[in-house]
C-alpha cells in the first residue's frame, strides 16, 4: 500500500489528527504571543530584567521535550489532561523566540525616530503603541514564525503522552516497526511546518516598514 | 556675558552641567538666555555639546547641576509632556516616522492634542505650502521623498501645533550645498514671518552668520562666548579666531558672506 493510498483510506483519521495537531500548535502559539510580547516589552522598559528573563526562557529551550512533558506531569490541573500538558510545554518552547524578537525588534527601532516621538511630547504608552510596536511588528512576527515551526515539530512528541496529533502515527509506526506509518505522521507534519513558515513569512514581509 | 534679567528670557540656562551616569561631563557650566523671537545659534565642532544642550531644553535630558528655565519655569517643574508639546523639535536625522504618511507625520502633535480631523487637514495644506512643498506630497511616505523634502517635512512637523519655541538640531545637515542654501533662505523668511523663539544648532559658520541673531560658540562642552554675527567676525577670542580660520579658504573664494541680510566684507 502506498502512502497515498494510506491517506485516502484513512482520510478521516488523518484529518482528525492533523486538526488536533493544529489545535495544539495554534493554542500554544496564541498563549506564547500573549505572554511573550508583553514580556519582551517589559524588558525594554526594565533592561535589568533582560538576563534573568531571557536566561530562563533559554533554559526552557534546552530541556529535551520528552523530559519537559515528564516534568510537567505532576502539575495540578495541567497534568490532569494530556492536551493541557502538551499546550503548556509548547507554549514554554515558543516563549524564547517571541520574547527575544519583541525585545530586539523594539530596541532596533531607529533611535532618531523614538527620540523625535518622545521629544514631540508622546507619552511612553503612545511611543510604544504608535511608534515602537508598529515598527517592530515584522521582527516580532519573525519570532512567532520560528516558534511556530519549532512547535509543529515538537508537537509530534506530544503523542507520547497521549495528547494526539500527527505524532500518533509516528509512535504507532515506531512500535510496529512500520516505516510507512511513521511517514504518514512525519510527512503531513513537515507540510504543516512548511505551511506555517510560508504563511507567517508572507505576513512578516507585508508588515515590514518600507524605507 | 549678557545680563540675566529674570523674566526677560523665554529659554534660559543657568550654570548648567550635564554628566552621563557616573561618566564624562558632556557640558560644563553653561549660562545663556534666549529672548522672544530671536534665533540663537549654537555653533561648534561636532562633539562640542550642542545637541546635549538642546536636549536639556525640552527635558530629554535633566541637568546634573544648574537649572534650565523655559518661560521662567524650571524644566523640572514643567510637566514633561506639556513642555515638549510647546516646543517644536527638528532633530538631526529628521526622525520622520517611516510608517506614517507625510500628512500624519506633520499632524502628530495636533492629533495628540486632539484637534478634529478637518482642522488637521487644513493645517497640513497650510504647512506644506509654508515650507514650499506640493500638496500632493501629503499622502507619500518619508522614503518616497528626497532629502530636502524630508527636511522640509521635519520643519513643518515641528511647526504644526504652532509652538512658541523651536529647537532645530542641524536641520539642514546632510543636504547638498544648493538645497541647503535654499532651505536656509526659506527658513530665514519663515522666521521673519512667524517670529518663533528658536535655538538652532550647526557646525557651519556660514549658516550661523546668516541665520543667527546671536551666536553661542561651544568648545569641548563649554560656552566660549556669545556674539552677534558682526561681533563674531571681529572678536579676538582665540576659539572664535580658530573657528573662523577653519572657514577662511571658503571666504577667499566667496569674497564676502551674507549676514543678517546685509553683505559683510571679510
Ligand atoms: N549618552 C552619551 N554617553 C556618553 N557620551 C555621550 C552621550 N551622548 C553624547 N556623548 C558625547 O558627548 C559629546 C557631546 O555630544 P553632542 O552634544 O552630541 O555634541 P554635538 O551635538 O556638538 O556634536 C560627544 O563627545 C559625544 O560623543
Ligand atoms: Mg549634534
Amino acid at each position: 500500500m502506498s502512502l497515498w493510498t494510506f491517506f485516502v483510506t484513512h482520510r478521516l483519521e488523518t484529518t482528525e489528527l492533523a486538526l488536533e495537531h493544529l489545535r495544539l500548535v495554534g493554542v500554544s502559539m496564541l498563549l506564547a504571543v500573549a505572554i511573550g510580547v508583553p514580556s519582551g516589552i517589559l524588558l525594554t522598559r526594565h533592561p535589568w530584567l533582560e538576563k534573568p528573563v531571557l536566561g530562563t526562557a533559554n533554559v526552557m529551550q534546552t530541556i529535551p521535550s520528552l523530559a519537559l512533558f515528564g516534568l510537567l506531569l505532576p502539575a495540578p490541573w495541567i497534568g490532569a489532561r494530556a492536551d493541557r500538558l502538551a499546550i503548556l510545554a509548547l507554549t514554554l518552547y515558543g516563549l524564547l523566540p517571541i520574547i527575544r524578537n519583541t525585545y530586539a525588534g523594539i530596541r532596533g527601532v531607529n533611535a532618531a525616530v523614538v527620540e523625535a516621538a518622545v521629544g514631540m511630547g508622546m507619552t511612553d504608552r503612545q511611543v510604544l503603541l504608535q511608534v515602537q510596536l508598529p515598527l517592530a511588528t515584522s521582527v516580532i512576527i519573525a519570532g512567532v514564525r520560528v516558534a511556530a515551526v519549532i512547535s509543529v515539530g515538537v508537537a509530534t512528541i506530544a503523542a507520547a503522552i497521549g495528547a494526539g496529533g500527527l505524532g500518533e502515527y509516528i509512535f504507532r509506526g515506531l512500535s510496529m516497526v512500520n516505516n510507512q506509518l511513521i511517514l504518514a505522521g512525519a510527512v503531513p507534519a513537515a507540510l504543516l511546518a512548511l505551511l506555517a513558515d510560508v504563511a507567517l513569512g508572507l505576513v512578516e514581509r507585508r508588515l515590514r516598514p518600507a524605507g | 556675558m549678557t545680563s540675566t534679567c529674570q523674566g526677560a528670557f523665554i529659554v534660559e540656562l543657568r550654570r548648567v552641567s550635564y554628566r552621563v551616569d557616573g561618566g564624562r561631563e558632556l557640558i560644563r557650566d553653561i549660562t545663556f538666555g534666549v529672548r522672544a523671537g530671536e534665533v540663537l545659534v549654537l555653533l561648534g565642532r561636532s562633539g562640542s555639546g550642542k545637541t546635549t544642550t538642546l536636549k536639556l531644553i525640552n527635558r530629554l535630558l535633566i541637568p546634573t547641576s544648574g537649572e534650565v528655565l523655559v518661560e521662567g519655569q524650571s524644566t523640572l517643574a514643567w510637566d514633561a509632556i506639556r513642555l515638549r508639546r510647546r516646543i517644536g523639535y527638528v532633530i538631526q536625522e529628521t526622525g520622520l516616522f517611516p510608517h506614517f504618511t507625510v500628512a500624519r507625520n506633520i499632524t502628530l502633535v495636533p492629533s495628540l492634542e486632539g484637534w478634529p480631523l478637518e482642522r488637521r487637514r487644513a493645517r497640513v495644506e497650510e504647512l506644506l505650502s509654508l515650507v514650499g512643498l506640493e500638496p500632493q506630497l501629503a499622502e507619500r511616505y518619508p522614503h518616497e521623498l528626497s532629502g530636502g523634502q524630508r527636511q522640509r517635512v521635519g520643519v513643518a512637523r515641528a511647526l504644526a501645533a504652532d509652538p512658541p519655541i523651536l529647537l532645530l538640531d542641524e536641520p539642514f545637515g546632510a543636504l547638498d550645498p544648493i538645497t541647503r542654501a535654499d532651505l536656509q533662505r526659506e527658513f530665514k523668511a519663515l522666521h521673519a514671518r512667524l517670529k518663533k523663539t528658536a535655538v538652532l544648532v550647526t557646525h557651519d559658520l556660514r549658516e550661523a552668520l546668516f541665520l543667527a541673531s546671536r551666536i553661542a560658540l561651544f568648545d569641548s562642552g563649554r560656552l566660549v562666548g556669545l556674539y552677534s554675527p558682526g561681533e563674531f567676525l571681529c572678536t579676538s577670542d582665540p576659539a572664535a579666531v580658530q573657528y573662523r580660520a577653519a572657514f577662511e579658504p571658503a571666504w577667499d573664494s566667496a569674497g564676502s558672506i551674507r549676514s543678517g541680510g546685509k553683505e559683510l566684507k571679510v
